[in-house]
């Protein structure tokens, strides 16, 4: 399950051992009472990465990032950044600016006088102060409204402006909150591209919180994945979609079928898994690593099932069942297979042509298949 | 239809009637030429004109007006801390005690503050010899510990609409938690200080009874005189101070009203794109 082979000019260094981290999380738990929000995280971020934690409503990721910009003490561990321990530094020392939710954008004052605010906490002479202000709003391009108070502005202005005012200060890390989450869908995928952009060339490291997957895996070099206060998993984008660590990830980042069963053969090459349910016998396409009779789940993404009417030769791999819905959705339709357990299973497949006889419709008994090679044991 | 609003007038007239009509009366009065309050005589300003030369009346204008720019000031700057710490310090042993306590003088009987602060300036002059007798000082303490509350009040529920990540992002872009109050909590809250100003000024400019227990020789207020010259009777030149007092007190309060409602109106608009936004 090794990723591919780390080329010299791809941005990677989390597999470089030699490289050194900027942040350093280690150990850090917060509770509230005896409600536990984080639980021991551990987490290494590196310079110039787009870091994003990725978890429902509820599961610490605010938390998380509050405890970097200063504003919530751990109850257990340390942060550094860039090698400086943050337990008793308050957060107006720290080397990090935080985007806000509500973008906080101070209602009394201009556009540019938000944007000057971080820089004259830092007695920034007052030419640097106009000069580098000026920069960023061209940056985001909002210097044609530089005058304008925050109420006269939409959301997607203000945001851009909350943006400048972080990416003024020049930090080493830019904290961001569900900075797309107030935007339409539209303007969201577009910021997407542009924020990513942005990043690109200011070179600033980027954490940024988030509860859409699609968004998490458009815009980071690197995923972690949150679940009740804990990180699940740490990967890039394709990783965790093709390589999930555990059920809750398979589930949360797209669209997982799971079938329970027990290990019956474990090769270096593959493991075949007994799956009471489907009545046969699964073969996938690596080493579970567990002993023979240990319980596993095996994983198979949608879009990686093939459907045929006939029966397949062998039954192995194959799941049998009838099309209970259908969701078109133009590009693509889901289909809703239900087995004979009860059981649902969604098969994505491609509408390569306009519509036909050929296209599968309700009630239409079908047997699905999969390579050994895409599917996942996943061990509980 | 119409009936309905005709009768819907004539409720609001009468009521309104009920409330302004004496006021009117004796605004109208303090226009009448004739010595005789009940009879009129002609148009005429001349007991204002009198007024201004009764040297009693205008000491005591003087130290009603100083009192309740000092009582103001102070009610401001102490409510507000109050208003601070009860919304800005989370947790902290008694705060549900003490969010109590601060607005029962809202509610105490004016005449149970005024016996219960003479009291004290007595056992305090008693004890340690001061405050010596009783004088402006003592009228200012005791209208503060009333006006307060209010002030505490106003600048509470404006403290509570804030955002609090204003602050936060304050202090993340680098300001000192007392800068931030300073350049940010401050200049957001000011309308309610403003406010809270004004309503202490008016609460300190008509209060009679407060005053006329903490009160001494030579520190009369203006409503202590209007009320001791009453009782000899009513006279045109009262009326013409009774006037002014009214015109004051009405100012300060519409002041404080437009506040308000701005506040109200800016409150609902950010509610209402925030919506938008969400
Ligand atoms: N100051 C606090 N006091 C008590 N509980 C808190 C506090 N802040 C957060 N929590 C709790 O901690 C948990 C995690 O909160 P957090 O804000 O980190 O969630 P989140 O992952 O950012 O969720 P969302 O996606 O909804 O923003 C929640 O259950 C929340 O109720
Ligand atoms: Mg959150």
């Amino acid at each position: 399950m090794a990723p591919p082979s780390v080329k010299q000019h791809v941005f990677a260094p989390w597999n470089d051992p030699d490289a050194k981290p900027l942040i350093r999380i280690e150990g850090v738990s917060k509770s509230f009472g005896d409600f536990s929000a984080v639980n021991k995280v551990d987490l290494d971020i590196y310079p110039g990465e787009f870091f994003s934690l990725l978890g429902a409503s509820g599961c610490g990721k605010t938390t998380l990032l509050r405890m970097l910009a200063g504003f919530e003490i751990p109850s257990e561990g340390s942060i550094s950044i860039d090698g400086v321990d943050m337990t008793d530094i308050p957060p107006y020392e720290r080397p990090v600016n935080m985007m806000f939710q509500s973008y906080a954008l101070f209602p009394h004052m201009t556009v540019e006088q938000n944007v000057a605010f971080g820089l004259k906490q830092d007695r920034m002479p007052k030419a640097r102060i106009a000069e580098r202000v000026k920069a960023v709003l061209d940056l985001v391009q909002m210097s044609s409204l530089a005058a304008r108070k925050p109420q006269q502005l939409s959301g997607g202005q203000r945001q851009r402006v909350a943006l400048a005012r972080c990416l003024a200060k020049e930090p080493k890390v830019l904290l961001l909150d569900e900075p797309l989450a107030a935007l339409d869908k539209k303007l969201r995928e577009q910021t997407q591209l542009e924020l990513v952009n942005i990043q690109d060339r200011v070179g600033i490291t980027f954490v940024m919180v988030t509860h859409d997957q699609e968004e998490a895996m458009t815009m980071s070099a690197r995923i972690g994945v949150m679940n009740a206060g804990s990180i699940e998993q740490v990967g890039t984008p394709v990783e965790i979609y093709e390589y999930p660590a555990t059920t809750f990830v398979a589930d949360f980042i797209g669209t997982a079928n799971m079938f329970d069963g027990v290990v019956a053969l474990d090769e270096q090459s593959h493991t075949v898994v007994d799956c009471q349910e489907l009545d046969a016998r699964l073969v996938v396409g690596h080493s579970s690593g567990v002993a023979v009779g240990a319980p596993v789940t095996v994983m198979v993404r949608p879009e990686k099932m093939m459907v045929q009417r006939e029966p397949p030769e062998e039954r192995v791999n194959c799941a049998h069942g009838v099309v209970s819905d259908i969701a078109y959705l133009g590009d693509i339709s889901i289909y809703h297979v239900r087995l004979a357990s009860g059981r649902k299973v969604q098969v994505a497949l491609t509408n390569l042509r306009h519509t036909s006889e050929q296209r599968l419709t309700w009630d239409d008994e079908v047997y699905l298949t999969w390579h050994p090679a895409n599917s996942l044991v996943l061990v509980q | 239809m119409k009936n309905r609003a005709i009768a819907l007038y004539s409720a609001l007239g009468f009521g309104y009637a009920f409330l302004y009509l004496p006021i009117v009366l004796l605004v109208i009065y303090s226009f009448n030429a004739s010595r005789l309050v009940t009879v009129w005589g002609g148009v005429s300003t001349k007991w204002y004109g009198e007024l201004l030369a009764d040297e009693k009346i205008l000491d005591a204008a003087w130290l009603s007006l100083k009192v309740a720019v000092l009582n103001a000031t102070i009610s401001t700057f102490l409510g507000t801390l109050a208003a601070v710490v009860l919304v800005r310090f989370r947790r902290f042993a008694g705060r549900t005690l003490f969010t109590g306590m601060i607005t029962a003088p809202l509610v105490m009987p004016e005449i149970i503050t005024g016996l219960a602060m003479l009291l004290l300036f007595v056992a305090m002059e008693q004890t340690f010899g001061w405050p010596a007798g009783r004088s402006m000082t003592t009228i200012v303490i005791a209208h503060v510990t009333f006006s307060l509350s209010f002030v505490t009040v106003v600048v509470q529920s404006r403290l509570a609409q804030m955002d609090v990540s204003l602050e936060e992002a304050a202090m993340d872009l680098g300001a000192r938690p007392v800068k931030v109050f300073l350049v940010i909590t401050l200049p957001i809250i000011a309308p309610a200080l403003l406010a809270g100003w004004l309503l202490s000024f008016t609460l300190s400019i008509d209060d009679v009874v407060i005053s006329s227990f903490v009160t001494g020789p030579g520190s009369t207020t203006l409503p202590i005189v209007i009320f001791s010259k009453v009782r000899l009777g009513v006279s045109p030149e009262i009326n013409a101070l009774a006037s002014i007092v009214v015109a004051i007190v009405s100012i300060g309060i519409l002041i404080f009203g437009i506040i308000v409602q701005r506040q109200e109106a800016e409150r609902v608009r950010s509610l209402k794109t925030a919506s938008d936004r969400g």
